[in-house]
């Protein structure tokens, strides 16, 4: 880490570092862009995934924190601290031709706080209306209703975009149209049978081959990050059951971890196998899910059946010990709420030896299929390199070999205790996707064997103080959800509720990769380009 | 075996008995129409529990069983339901167009469902160009769809429209050229004739390995000219949301939705009678015993039979495959299907031109 | 309460149901003329036996709503399982999940897309409530803010045996109502839509 620190000294005297989970460079906003050219480019720093940009309110000054990983580098986390100059007209240099996921994400940033970020191709609001008043998550935001109705009416000018770009010094702002007037421009969604919620996409089509796919957001965005604040630590956990419903322990997790980290929490063994089985749980049960849906959206309802036939086996497992079949509520702050139940064995011994043969009779009925081989092979190719820069994680990256496993790469709970292969495919197109989610149930049974003798005695859950405040400072925490690297960002001033917790989902990097993978191809790939990224939309919009 | 033709014998003579000619005929096409309708709707209603209970059990599952006994009302339900359900005019469409086309779709259908032969003197038009007709009424349907989907003013539909045509324009071709290898084979069009010329033995039989090819082609085109699964594109769900019939609501969209199960047994009403022989019980030359046990069975109940088995083959096709994509569609007809089926036909001719046929 | 059944429909079937009982109280003291109300009947298990949902999920229930569908629960044996992607031919709409202020001006126009006779159920506390979302800035708390909703389902997510309960209820309402005459619902409706205007009516 001290290396980084030094490059970075080296080349820009004036920025300066703290220390701390992971080193964090300050920066003025005028130099941030070129340290960012250099952080990318610069083969001793190599920090060529953006994996979190959040978004700042510090009552005083306004700005944004970068998390840079570098996959050469052992995986090394550093943040960036970029504060902009003007609280109220506040100005950031985009680095979204750097790193394309930063596209979104510093879409969002401007929504929540309206931070512009010049030379942005494209600012407009990614998750509220477009005459929505205020942004939400600055402190300053007035909340009254009033300002903000229940509006009954339709958008208008969705067409409308703009841009700032530095001329002469000054940053002026120019209009961009999303569509020009002579496309053809087909509406799917919100309410569409494959966009599995309430996705909206506009693709403007040249007969049935998508030129251009736009990305419309936010039909589901409920501003978990801003109720998080006015809540206790405790409080904000159901909120993550409730953003990626189908990675719902791993998401619970993963805010857990966040928390005891900051307060300095030893987990019991007990409960840190039991987690990591549910985990792993979860991941069959929406890969699972996920076959069923890709195999529905390709018309192959059966498939679908078969898939859901076998994820009740599953839920039974959580209905069992959580209670519930979704939005199961089980880990909490120093362990799990409930203990095992005594059938839970039993269960899972039952599962992991029907899976094999199961999964040999879904690439009977659907993968094997000639057609569905057709429809998926060589269908929206996503390269290693542009997953890397999309930051696209999970089955969908693996797809792409790229090997960005946080299971593997930060090591958590226990999974540097038992054996399992990191699947890769190197297809890099729907197909490599939807296999690498099909060996992940093997890998998933592979873990679920080695664990489920070995599950240790002893407590479920660590003594945690009764009234939780966090002392000051600010934690990451990443994990392997279902659908990719799942973050957690916590800054805290010591009070028991968060100053700012951001929640990094993987699937708003999926939706992101849209427009790149679809175009080129046909409208009925779109669907199942969709199908096999699986994204799942309140993740995206939380 | 028993000829229904005494019954229709009978009813003429009486009628003639009591009235002049031309108003027994008028009674007559009254009363075949109303037959006609009848038959429609219960057969269309019969398809739509038999696929919901098919792909039912395809799916390990129950199928409806709450409404009636095994869910037999079921559909009188949807039924009821459907014609009260409101229509909906639009604002930007073209409201005569709009209104016309589900009318084309199911006057097609009707058509087409009274050409067949019912059973042993059961039918309604016995004339000689009986195939080619049946093939000409069949390519009307496509018009009620094109319109359908033009007439909606929405981008879904005039997608789905526009593939609809595309894919029964093309599919057509396969389906007439496997139709007419048969037709080869018997040297009539006459549907009555082809039924009695399936007398010694099946089409499907007699012209082994040409019908035999024939019939796996004339299967998948009429897959694709029903639009259904895996060629169900013009409607495709998860892509157009409905298709062609979006923007349709009560029973404009019932008379959709009757067609295309109708369809269904339309094609395989044909296939029984082109390749299966039609109400022929089967027939084994030289087995005179058996053959005269076949014939105690009902003509109708060996037409209503053969058509079922065939159904149960396409809706399989539909609850198995997964959908294709609209040039891999293409791709498969005119590359493939076409020039296989015109080879076949040629076969066809060899053999029967050579008389290596039973 | 003088009556054993109406409209061949089991009084312990309704007996905790307050509110369908004062739809039966209402329906009586109307009165019904015999022709009309046999076919009254005939029509209502005809719409309540065949109710066709909207596709229309935004969140966890829609998954719950999925394995309803799948083979275990399979709502197919009610006649629920034509899930209709157009709303011009769905019966009800399902909503399932949270409505957020963007959705709003959405989830109107679905409803008003949809074909008579229609109804709708809230399903999941967001729908009902706003559940766990309520103090949000952009969530619509209930969705019986912007539509008239028939039939609430809490739960979050409902179990599928929830969701049962729900649709059940929903047919009992429909047994209960008047086609002709149009007495009970559409009075209901109308009344609902002058309470919450919107400001621009116009639909495509």
């Amino acid at each position: 880490m001290s290396d980084i620190k030094e490059i970075i000294g080296k080349i820009y005297p004036e920025a300066t570092f703290e220390e701390g989970e992971n080193l964090l460079v300050n920066v003025p906003e005028n130099k941030w862009y070129s340290l960012a050219k250099s952080l990318k480019e610069d083969k001793n720093l190599d920090f060529d995934v953006l994996s979190a940009v959040v978004g700042m309110d510090w009552k005083d000054s306004i700005g944004v924190i970068y998390y840079l990983t570098s996959t050469s580098h052992n995986w090394e986390v550093i943040a960036v601290k970029v504060v902009a100059e003007n609280r109220e007209d506040a100005y950031i240099h985009s680095v979204s031709d750097l790193w394309k996921v930063a596209n979104f994400q510093e879409r969002e940033v401007y929504d929540m706080f309206g931070i512009k970020f010049v030379n942005h191709p494209d600012m407009r609001r990614f998750f509220l209306r477009n005459d929505w008043v205020g942004h939400p998550l600055r402190k300053d935001y007035d909340a009254n209703p009033e300002l903000n109705p229940i509006r009954l009416e339709d958008e208008i000018n969705e067409d409308d975009s703009r841009t700032f770009v530095e001329e002469d010094g000054k940053i002026v702002e120019k209009p961009v149209k999303v569509f020009n007037e002579d496309e053809y421009v087909v509406n799917i969604g919100p309410q569409h049978p494959s966009t599995h919620g309430v996705m909206r996409f506009r693709a403007s089509l040249d007969g049935e081959i998508v030129k251009k796919v736009d990305v419309v957001s936010g039909y589901i965005h409920r501003g978990i990050e801003k109720l998080c604040e006015g809540l206790t630590y405790p409080q904000t956990l159901h909120f993550t059951d409730r953003m990626d419903y189908m990675s719902a322990h791993q998401n619970r997790h993963c805010l857990c971890m966040c928390i005891e980290k900051a307060l300095g929490v030893e987990v019991p063994k007990r409960a840190q196998v039991i987690r990591t089985m549910m985990d792993e749980l979860m991941r069959i049960s929406s890969h699972l899910l996920s076959f069923g849906c890709t195999a529905m959206d390709l018309g192959a309802t059966t498939a679908f059946f078969y898939g859901f036939r076998e994820r009740e086996l599953v839920l039974d497992i959580f209905e069992k010990t959580c209670g519930a079949r979704m939005s199961m509520n089980y880990n909490v702050i120093g362990g799990v709420i409930a203990d095992l139940h005594p059938d839970f064995v039993k269960d899972v011994k039952h599962l992991i030896s029907i899976m094999p043969d199961r999964l040999k009779e879904y690439h009977k009925v659907f993968s094997g299929n000639l057609i569905a081989k057709n429809r998926l092979k060589g269908v929206g190719m996503l390269p290693k390199e542009d997953a890397i820069n999309y930051a696209i994680t999970g089955p969908s990256g693996r797809g792409s070999n790229w090997s960005c496993d946080c299971r593997k790469k930060h090591p958590y709970a226990v999974y540097n205790e038992v054996e399992f292969d990191e699947v890769l495919e190197d297809g890099c197109d729907s197909y490599s996707r939807y296999m690498v989610r099909m060996k992940e149930i093997e890998q998933s049974c592979r873990i679920l064997e080695q664990l489920v003798d070995r599950i240790p005695e002893g407590d479920i859950r660590a003594q945690v103080p009764k009234i939780i405040k966090l002392p000051a400072g600010r934690w990451y925490q990443q994990v392997e959800a279902s659908r990719g690297t799942f973050g957690v960002y916590i800054e805290s001033t010591g009070e028991k509720n968060p100053f700012r917790v951001h929640f990094q989902s993987p699937c708003f990097n999926l939706v992101g990769v849209m427009n790149l993978t679809c175009s080129g191809y046909m409208i009925a790939d779109l669907i199942t380009i969709g199908a096999a990224l699986d994204f799942v939309i309140p993740d995206i919009d939380r | 075996m028993f000829n229904f033709g005494t019954w229709t014998e009978a009813i003429n003579n009486l009628l003639l008995g009591v009235m002049p000619e031309w108003l027994a005929i008028v009674i007559e096409c009254v009363i075949i129409a109303v037959l006609v309708l009848a038959t429609y709707t219960v057969l269309a209603l019969f398809y739509i529990l038999y696929e919901r209970k098919l792909c039912a059990w395809f799916q390990c599952r129950l199928g409806p069983m709450r409404v009636g006994k095994w869910g037999l009302l079921q559909v009188f339900a949807d039924m009821f339901k459907i014609l009260i359900k409101e229509l909906i005019s639009l604002k930007g469409t073209d409201r005569f167009l709009f209104k016309l086309a589900p009318y084309i779709v199911i006057t097609s259908s009707v058509t087409m469902l009274a050409c067949l032969p019912w059973g042993n003197g059961l039918q309604i038009i016995n004339w000689n160009i009986g195939i080619f007709f049946i093939l000409a009424v069949s390519s009307v349907g496509v018009l009620g769809i094109l319109l359908a989907g033009w007439a909606s003013n929405n981008k879904y539909t005039l997608i789905g429209a526009m593939r609809s045509g595309a894919q029964m324009i093309s599919y057509e071709l396969s389906l007439g050229i496997a139709l007419m290898t048969i037709c080869v084979l018997s040297g009539t069009m006459n549907v009555g004739e082809l039924v009695a010329e399936q007398n010694s033995a099946w089409f499907i039989f007699r012209g082994h390995i040409p019908a035999i090819i024939a019939f796996i082609i004339y299967v998948i085109a009429a897959t694709a000219e029903t639009n259904r699964g895996p060629f169900d594109l013009p409607e495709a769900e998860h892509e157009l949301t409905a298709g062609y019939h979006t923007e349709y609501s009560g029973i404009h969209f019932g008379f959709f939705y009757l067609a295309e199960y109708l369809n269904l047994f339309i094609v395989s009403g044909i296939a029984s009678l082109m390749f299966l022989g039609g109400w022929m019980p089967l027939h084994i030359p030289g087995w005179e015993g058996f053959n005269n046990v076949m014939n105690y069975i009902p003509s109708i109940f060996w037409f209503l039979g053969k058509s079922f088995f065939i159904s149960f083959v396409i809706i399989w096709f539909k609850w198995t495959f997964p959908r294709v994509r609209i040039d891999q569609m293409l791709a498969f007809e005119w590359k493939y299907l076409m020039p296989f089926s015109l080879a076949n036909l040629i076969l066809m001719a060899v053999c029967v031109a050579f008389g290596w046929h039973f | 309460m003088g009556i054993d059944s109406i409209k061949s429909m089991k009084r312990e079937d309704f007996k905790d149901n307050e509110y369908i009982d004062k739809l039966v109280d209402e329906l009586n003291a109307t009165g019904a003329n015999v022709v009309v109300g046999k076919l009254d009947e005939l029509i209502n298990w005809g719409i309540s036996n065949s109710l066709w949902p909207l596709c229309f999920g935004t969140s966890c229930c829609a998954i719950e709503f999925m394995s309803l569908g799948a083979a275990r629960y399979d709502m197919a044996r009610f006649g629920f399982e034509v899930a209709r992607n157009s709303p011009r031919q769905a019966d009800y709409v399902m909503v399932q999940g949270t409505i957020v202020h963007r959705m709003a001006p959405v989830m109107r126009r679905l409803y008003e897309q949809l074909a008579e006779p229609k109804y709708v159920i809230a399903c999941g506390g967001c729908a009902v409530s706003g559940g766990p979302f309520k103090n949000s800035y952009c969530v619509v708390p209930g969705v019986d803010q912007i539509l008239p909703v028939d039939v609430f389902i809490p739960g979050c997510p409902p179990r599928p045996e929830a969701m049962f309960y729900g649709l059940m209820q929903l047919q009992r309402k429909i047994k209960v109502q008047k086609f002709f005459g149009g007495v009970n619902r559409k009075e209901k409706i109308e009344e609902f839509f002058a309470q919450h205007p919107e400001e621009k009516g116009e639909i495509g």
